[in-house]
């Protein structure tokens, strides 16, 4: 149905430049509530990850998943003025302060759309290694780039239910690995999250179905290191925010 | 004695269109069975390897040293029953005793429908929507994960798979779909009603 609906909107339109608007995201539809968090499109293709990560699954996982959660979050603050003018890691890093009302749906939605920004971020067609510093921190922290992988796709696999796996970064740029259940995330404790990858079935269930772990393993080809290197540098700097 | 997994009570078509045969291949063949083997093996050659289901249910909720076993244990409760709660051509009039019930407990079947489905979409993340009979008296609950209402005192009557697994390939974000195709066209309510018999 997502694929008519597209479809018919391309008929409609019959310009060419619509098809490179809709390669970027930009054509398709998504809910966009009024309110001070926003949904960013997609830096890339829907199809920019695949074979690893279907069309259909980013189109979904952006447009519906990641949608929902930025239009509750954005109805929770909306009688909450001044936590609407908080960004974001700082409501979710006070979420103890968060009115009663609202505080579990910042916590899943805020969560959400925070683990999603990131997620989309370090993801796209670059691909490459890490390098410099970053991969200096990881051979120091982390066992170097083989072993990363392997503990991290082990965590993966070892969350039950829905979740995440991160690898956090503080302000001396130390990593460490961490996973958290639902729509948790470290920033919920004041760290800084380097990149983390989404182990809800959503995230890989139209390829993968049960086969969790060969969707953690497959995933690393879609890591675009130099994005993550950019984060690196800007947690080191104390700019990296959500 | 190891756990088995039970077959299916019907045919993997049999809940077609609402459930499709493929999303019954991997949930019951795959994540089933992954459950009732990681249970064996957990429990293998441990104090619990000869107790029944319920019991290590019971035995290993709260107990963090043993979430893996609950989990697994949880799961494979909770499958067990949901395959027998839905059937060919279901979702039908619900027996009269069971009914009047609903009626009396629950403000009739709409309300119960309403609020079961927003038990089931307002499970964040993975889990379950039930009707239990909690005191003498019918309940809408949920429960995240594999927990149950069986670790809380409560009798199952219903209960609905909220886990992406379920729902993922034929309804992807559409829970609240999944829900209304659950209980106005797959739920077995004879064999709801007899376990309210049992209680």
């Amino acid at each position: 149905m997502l694929m008519m609906g597209r479809r018919g909107f391309l008929a409609a339109a019959g310009a060419v430049s619509v098809v490179t608007m809709m390669d970027r995201g930009i054509g398709r539809a998504w809910a966009q509530a009024t309110g001070p968090f926003k949904l960013d499109p997609l830096g890339y293709a829907t199809s920019a990850l695949e074979p690893h990560i279907d069309a259909k699954t980013m189109e979904i996982h952006h447009d519906k998943h990641h949608a929902t959660y930025v239009t509750n979050l954005n109805a929770a603050v909306k009688d909450h003025s001044q936590v609407a003018s908080m960004p974001l890691q700082d409501i979710l890093a006070k979420l103890g302060e968060m009115p009663d009302a609202v505080r579990t749906t910042i916590r899943n939605s805020g969560g959400g759309h925070a683990n999603h920004t990131m997620f989309w971020q370090i993801m796209g067609p670059g691909g490459g290694a890490p390098t410099g510093d970053l991969k200096a921190a990881i051979d120091r922290d982390l066992g170097g780039v083989d072993a990363m992988k392997e503990t991290f796709n082990g965590a993966g696999a070892r969350v039950f239910g829905s979740g995440w796996v991160f690898v956090t970064v503080d302000k001396q740029g130390k990593l460490a690995l961490e996973s958290k259940p639902n729509q948790d995330t470290p920033l919920m404790e004041g760290k800084r999250v380097l990149m983390g990858n989404d182990v809800w079935e959503h995230a890989y269930y139209l390829t993968y179905q049960n086969r969790r772990p060969d969707y953690l393993k497959a995933w690393w080809n879609t890591v675009d290191w130099s994005k993550v290197g950019e984060r690196y540098a800007a947690a080191k700097a104390g700019t990296l925010t959500i | 004695m190891a756990f088995e997994l039970p077959p299916l009570p019907y045919a993997y078509d049999a809940l077609d269109p609402y459930m499709s045969a493929q999303t019954l291949q991997f949930h019951h063949d795959k994540h089933h069975q992954a459950y009732v083997t990681a249970l064996n093996n957990l429990i293998k050659d441990t104090p619990l390897a000869d107790k029944p289901l319920e019991e290590i249910v019971k035995a290993s909720y709260g107990d963090p040293s043993k979430q893996a076993i609950f989990n697994n244990a949880g799961q494979h409760w909770n499958h067990t029953l949901f395959w027998q709660m839905m059937k060919k051509g279901g979702g039908g009039s619900i027996p009269g005793e069971l009914e009047t019930k609903i009626n009396e407990d629950l403000g009739g079947v709409d309300k119960f429908k309403e609020a079961f489905t927003q038990a089931g979409l307002t499970q964040f993340g993975s889990g379950w929507a039930w009707l239990v009979v909690d005191g003498g008296k019918l309940k809408v609950t949920k429960t995240p994960n594999g927990e149950n209402p069986l670790v809380h005192g409560q009798t199952v009557l219903l209960g609905c798979d909220v886990w992406e697994h379920s729902y993922y390939l034929d309804y992807q974000n559409r829970r609240a779909d999944y829900l209304k195709a659950y209980l106005d066209n797959m739920v077995n309510w004879e064999f709801v009603a007899e376990l309210m018999h049992k209680g």
